[in-house]
């Protein structure tokens, strides 16, 4: 009954949504199990925050790699839990301040270094070497030109229109990324369908624990 | 010869400053360049501008301070320009860190108004669940969000009184730095609703979302930086999307430059190598 069960859960709740959208009858039901589904998302989040405790909890009493870094991660986990808790999250509460003065400035220069790793990957990696990467080599000079002002400013009044960076990155932008981008989202949103079918007739059961 | 191949292997801390020069030099001596506007960010502009004063606007939070340096000011623009078209704002977000990301917008724009929260703007916060968060608004936002950021009942708040479901809210507008964002938003509303979608994301994930745009699914999209100063263009308000430009087009610049010496470097020290094969002896044979 353990897998039974959650399969049932799953093809009866499946059902409804996908029926609701063509039997208008059926939308108290959907919008009841909708509201299920955001309750318990939110106990998910609870069941993470328990199991990022606890995993840290035991790398804490194993002493393994790296260990004082949990110490920081559960004072984090607590502190900010604790002063939202008591504080409130609004303006001007400590929530807000240790959001404002330790997790925004930090979170942001996490993401900064990505530049300065771009560019000597970029270095090191963006070779020439077939026709498929000089293909990628002029694009990615055409849009990162075109991207910016500098891109547009040097080129002179003469200069055909055709030819200047900014109409260039474009038409790459309009017609080949959005040909590409049509394609990938088609093909992921295929395999959704087939994904959710799947499940939702017990085929594929990794959602329950199984290989 | 031994320049072209310390060129080629060059320490990447030489790459690490001259990075760092590409932008901090341009933004304590800028050097102002223009910001030309796309058609994807003044259709956001003009969609705003058309919608008569008192529309609801929804503006869906969804990055992280990750995401802030590039999608923030867009945020601020975007709120300034309803502000001044005197448009209800609801604001909401689907990222757990969002809720704040909205506290810190409206700390910053807040100011520059006669607003009174309730009446002319709302913070409902975070909701887990994406998609169905944004399907559940469908039938009822006040069901979803029964609560504001701060506790208060949702339906005390004047302006949520007349905001029954998405069908009363005139425009969304939906800052993206991943998913659960633009794509759900397209998905649920427009798809199923049939509102009318804008975005801002960072500038790598805005390549994924011009079928949308071709489709006519999204209104407009605001994409990185160069799309935050294109709507502080559109406002009329230069700030930080706007000075950060000119950080952005040497850093691009000199990224273009190192690939240029790179190249450069390989191919002239890939031709030295063959050749030296080439004039090197044939060395003595194994036995077999």
């Amino acid at each position: 009954m353990r897998r039974e069960i959650p399969m049932i859960v799953a093809f009866v709740a499946g059902v409804i949504i996908i029926l609701e959208f063509f039997v208008p009858a059926l939308r108290d039901v959907a919008v009841g199990i909708q509201n299920w589904y955001l309750v318990v998302v939110a106990f998910a989040i609870l069941v993470g925050a328990f199991n990022l405790l606890r995993i840290n909890y035991m790398k804490i009493r194993h002493q393994r790699t790296d260990w004082p870094y949990s110490i920081i991660l559960i004072i984090g986990l607590f502190g900010m839990a604790l002063t939202g808790l008591i504080g409130g999250i609004n303006e001007g509460t400590t929530f807000d301040w240790l959001f404002n003065y330790f997790m925004f400035p930090m979170s942001s220069t996490m993401f900064a270094l990505l530049a300065f790793f771009v560019a000597s990957a970029a270095y090191r990696a963006f070779r020439a070497r077939t026709v498929d990467a000089t293909l990628l080599l002029a694009a990615a000079f055409i849009v990162m030109l075109g991207q910016v002002p500098l891109g547009s400013f040097w080129v002179p009044s003469w200069w055909p229109f055709f030819l200047t960076p900014a109409w260039l990155k474009d038409r790459i932008m309009d017609i080949g990324n959005t040909a590409g981008q049509r394609a990938i989202l088609i093909g992921a949103s295929l395999g959704v369908v087939s994904t959710s079918l799947r499940i939702l007739l017990g085929i594929e059961r990794s959602y329950l624990g199984e290989e | 010869m031994k320049f072209v191949l310390w060129l080629a292997n060059i320490d990447r801390r030489i790459i690490f400053v001259l990075i760092a020069a590409a932008v901090i030099i341009p933004l304590l001596a800028p050097i102002g360049l223009p910001v030309t506007v796309t058609p994807q960010s003044k259709s956001i502009y003009d969609e705003v501008e058309a919608l008569p004063p008192g529309s609801n606007v929804i503006v869906s939070f969804d990055y992280d301070p990750a995401a802030a340096p590039e999608v923030h000011p867009m945020a601020l623009s975007f709120l300034r320009h309803c502000f001044e078209r005197k448009h209800k704002v609801i604001i909401m977000a689907l990222w757990p860190q969002g809720a704040q990301m909205a506290v810190r917008a409206m700390a910053e724009v807040g100011g520059e108004f006669d607003l009174e929260y309730g009446r002319d703007y709302v913070n409902l916060g975070y909701k887990p669940g994406g998609d169905i968060v944004i399907k559940s608004m469908g039938s009822s936002i006040l069901e979803v969000f029964p609560r504001d950021m701060a506790g208060r009942a949702t339906a005390s708040l004047p302006l949520m009184a007349k905001v029954r479901n998405l069908n009363d809210v005139a425009l969304v507008m939906d800052l993206s730095a991943g998913d659960p964002g633009i794509p759900a938003w397209v998905r649920v509303g427009n798809a199923l609703y049939h509102r009318k979608i804008a975005g801002g994301s960072t500038a790598v994930s805005a390549p994924q979302f011009f079928p949308y745009l071709q489709t006519g699914q999204l209104i407009g999209l605001l994409g990185g930086l160069k799309g935050a100063a294109e709507y502080e263009t559109l406002v009329k308000y230069p700030g930080a999307a706007t000075s950060r430009m000119d950080s952005q087009s040497v850093a691009h610049l000199v990224i273009i430059a190192f690939i240029i010496f790179a190249n450069v470097a390989y191919f002239i020290s890939r031709r030295y190598q063959k050749g030296e094969k080439t004039e090197r002896p044939a060395g003595p044979q194994a036995a077999p």
